[in-house]
């Protein structure tokens, strides 16, 4: 009853969405009042539907409702209630539906928070959001209805794909689609600007937010995924440049470019009609991201059921929408007046380097991931392109992007001082030299390449803290004059040398993971020995256990260093009882030094295991350089100037009334 | 600087960028493009010794044996079967009359060595149809290849 209640508000939900869709559209036309503020009556509604909908699967699988054939298929009596509601997500008609969800949320909050957009604009935007929705709510209730019984039903499930039974992956899908879905808001912003043929600095204020909005937790979701690949998948790697990794990394890039351009437009009225072009591709390649991994061209552990008529659909999706917006765009943008003008070595000109690079390393990635596919499809054999392809690409872009990306935050709007910069860079520059030798002497006889990468973190990073000493005017005037600007100085500057300072970290971890790592595959006997990375790492065999719906096989090591005890840890072999599903969790020693990981693969018959163990140095600074992105993203967020626009409750209450900026 | 020589650099630096991206991607292809074979193939087509391929196809029944953290097993596609020895821990999915795909070379004496091998992630999200076809002819049906595997 409550699942019919479920499909029913989706059926409802879609009907309001037309209705979004249209009238609001008409009524900014002939600017009729009430046709516009209907829309947003209808994206609360539309909000509300999909709400319950969701609620309505949500309890299907709490209460192990097998009679549905989704909670059949993907849940289990006997699994930990976490799981079960992750698994409301961990399948392809739940994943949909919380990809609406969260499309509905982001035009129920423009509708609740945009009340101080003018009135046409808000109707278009939440009637372009609803087209989106009529496109997806229809894929849903068409072809992967989450609500569909099953007679007779079974009488228990068939239990979630255990690589999925896990904290960090129960949060990485919502907080992954926040970030894809949430630029669906600059996608809307951006054709309903085409639709007016008006793009300003009000604009430009209005999509930042939401952009930074959608970016941080894209940022985040992006990161906990490769958390996740790096200690449940067992391989010691945290970014393969698979297929279904790319789909989400390739709006990452392009959002990161349309942020920067975004400040252009609001700052200086430039770049106006590219920062356009910008916030349709990025989500168009959300979409594209959606597409290859539901589609089921590509199976991963992404892809969950595959049904052609699916992949049909969103390829279709795909071409209205791309198609469509993109026709739009080459239709309106040459209306749009250009703004102001700049030298090319200035602000504007450093952040158009930035969308240049960052597209570029886009588009290589993009071509990376749909080669194959190409080739097949006309016929030209199977090919994989593997990371080798990926790193001989993407980083040489990233070697420029990092190089100016200390000197750009220095240069001054309109024209820039590309000497003067350079000059206030002497000491970064400095450090970074003596970084580079410390490096090289520390990691003697080691590939250069890791020194080269560091080299480049320490330079970002010297350069960000140049850029806030420059700002707070440290050293050259008391200290305490000095904090007292740096107290004053705006969020959204903290927020980016957050951000960029993560950057640095994430640089270092990176290549200390892959560069500088050292790995040892060995069958170990009991109480043997290894030394790896300046430990000493002693096998002290296997214990059995059990866990709430699995049996494990733990391999147990204790880790010492210069002859002290450090740690023990365990590396487990698991069997989960109801698909007889095999995993492996890796046994970690993280210090701020680097990890300690090692894998137990099978026995030898004769009390042996094979053992995989990892040193992988700097491993930790990869999550502390993705976390402080995210954070800078939520500090920026919290700018006053961005306020307008942004989520905020203060606004809302009359009697703390926050000074409006001017414009 | 005037409106149309900004919009000259803004195209001009956009065309070096395309022009570097269009370099860096096909020189990247020519060197990292890595075929897919199956067992058959690599015999019909002669495969070259030492050059980097995939090969895909079943774990073959009983061929599956371990010495000293090499893993020496055997793909076949029902027709031709070619021995593979990795060096390392295979993936938990790694069964006999599994589906596998190893990325590696031929010795040149006929044997494969794998330097990666991914299986498929899971039997129940394998397309239905192939699922079937493989219960029916006890073969896994060459077509859902390389892309297929993957380590997520």
């Amino acid at each position: 009853m409550i699942a019919e209640l479920g499909h029913f508000a989706l059926i409802l939900s879609l009907c309001v969405a037309v209705a979004q869709s249209t009238l609001p559209l008409a009524g900014a036309a002939r600017n009729h009042a009430g046709l516009m503020t209907l829309g947003s009556a209808a994206a609360i509604a539309q909000f509300f539907l999909v709400a319950i909908s969701f609620a309505a699967l949500t309890h299907a699988f709490v209460v192990s409702d097998f009679s549905l054939k989704v909670v059949a298929s993907n849940s289990h009596s006997l699994k930990p209630m976490i799981y079960k509601i992750s698994g409301v997500w961990g399948n392809h008609e739940g994943s949909m539906l919380l990809w609406v969800l969260i499309l509905a949320l982001f035009g129920g909050l423009i509708a609740g928070f945009g009340r101080n957009l003018p009135p046409p604009l808000r109707a278009r935007v939440l009637a372009v959001q609803a087209m989106i929705a009529v496109g997806f709510l229809l894929f849903l209730l068409l072809t992967s209805n989450p609500f569909e019984r099953l007679y007779p039903p079974p009488a228990n499930g068939n239990d979630l794909n255990p690589l999925l039974q896990d904290p960090g992956l129960a949060l990485h899908p919502p907080i992954l689609y926040v970030g894809y879905v949430g630029f669906s808001i600059a996608f809307s912003f951006a054709v309903a600007a085409l639709i007016e043929g008006r793009v300003d600095a009000a604009w430009a204020r209005w999509v930042r937010p939401w952009t930074l909005l959608a970016w941080s937790f894209l940022t985040g979701g992006i990161a906990l995924g490769s958390w996740w690949a790096y200690y449940e998948l067992g391989w010691g790697g945290f970014w393969y440049w698979d297929p279904v990794e790319n789909a989400s990394f390739m709006p990452w890039l392009v959002g990161t470019a349309l942020l920067h351009s975004a400040i252009v437009v609001e700052r200086r009225d430039a770049l106006k009609t590219w920062t356009i072009l910008l916030a349709i591709l990025t989500f168009s390649l959300s979409l594209i991201g959606t597409f290859l991994v539901r589609s089921g061209v590509l199976t991963s552990v992404h892809a969950f059921a595959v049904d052609p008529d699916r992949g049909v659909f969103i390829l279709l999706l795909l071409i209205i929408a791309i198609g469509g917006s993109l026709a739009l765009y080459a239709w309106r943008a040459p209306t749009l007046k250009g703004g102001g003008l700049f030298a090319p070595i200035s602000r504007e000109g450093a952040l158009l380097l930035n969308n240049l690079l960052l597209t570029t390393a886009a588009a290589t990635v993009f071509i990376g991931t749909l080669y194959p596919l190409l080739l097949e499809a006309v016929g030209g054999g199977k090919v994989s392109v593997g990371p080798p392809f990926f790193n001989a690409t993407f980083i040489p872009l990233m070697v420029p992007l990092v190089a100016a990306l200390a000197v750009g935050p220095l240069l001054a709007w309109k024209r820039g001082d590309i000497m003067g910069a350079l000059s206030r860079l002497k000491v970064a520059g400095a450090v970074t030299a003596v970084a580079l030798v410390l490096c090289a002497a520390l990691a003697w006889g080691r590939p250069i390449l890791g020194t080269i990468a560091m080299g480049f973190a320490v330079w970002l990073a010297a350069g960000v803290v140049t850029e806030i000493a420059e700002r707070i005017r440290l050293g050259r005037i008391p200290l305490r004059q000095s904090l007292a600007r740096a107290g004053g100085l705006p969020r959204s500057a903290w927020g980016m040398a957050l951000a960029h300072i993560g950057i640095a970290g994430i640089i270092a971890g990176a290549a200390g993971a892959t560069v500088w790592k050292e790995e040892i595959i060995h069958v170990m006997q009991p109480n043997e020995t290894m030394e790896i990375g300046g430990y000493t790492l002693t096998y002290d065999g296997v214990q059995d256990s059990r866990g709430p719906n699995y049996l494990t096989r733990k391999g147990l090591f204790s880790v010492s260093k210069d002859g002290e005890p450090v740690t023990k840890m365990y590396a487990e072999r698991r069997r989960y009882l109801v698909g007889g599903q095999q995993t492996t969790e890796a046994a970690i020693y993280s210090t701020l030094a680097g990890d300690l990981y090692a894998v137990v693969g099978d026995n030898d018959g004769q009390g042996g295991q094979t053992v995989n163990v990892y040193y992988k140095p700097l491993v930790p600074w990869m999550w502390i350089g993705s976390t402080l992105m995210v954070l800078g993203g939520f500090v920026s967020l919290s700018d006053r100037r961005l306020r307008i626009g942004a989520p905020s409750r203060k606004r809302r209450k009359p009697a703390a009334a926050q000074p409006v900026p001017a414009e | 600087m005037t409106r149309k020589r900004l919009r000259l650099y803004a195209v001009l630096s956009g065309l070096a960028m395309l022009g570097i991206a269009t370099a860096l991607v096909l020189s990247a292809l020519s060197d990292n493009l890595v075929f897919f074979h199956s067992p058959s193939d690599v015999v019909e087509n002669s495969v070259e010794a030492g050059q980097r391929i995939r090969l895909g196809g079943l774990v073959e029944e009983g061929s599956v044996a371990r010495s000293d953290g090499t893993v020496l097993f055997a793909i076949t596609d029902m027709k031709t079967t070619i021995p593979v020895r990795f060096a390392g821990i295979v993936p938990d999915l790694f069964r006999e009359g599994q589906g596998v795909v190893a990325d590696g070379q031929l010795d040149g004496k006929g044997n494969f060595i794998a330097s990666e091998v991914l299986a498929k992630h899971d039997e129940k999200y394998m397309p239905p149809e192939v699922a079937d076809a493989l219960k029916r002819a006890g073969h896994w049906k060459e077509g859902e290849g390389p892309e297929g595997a993957s380590y997520k």
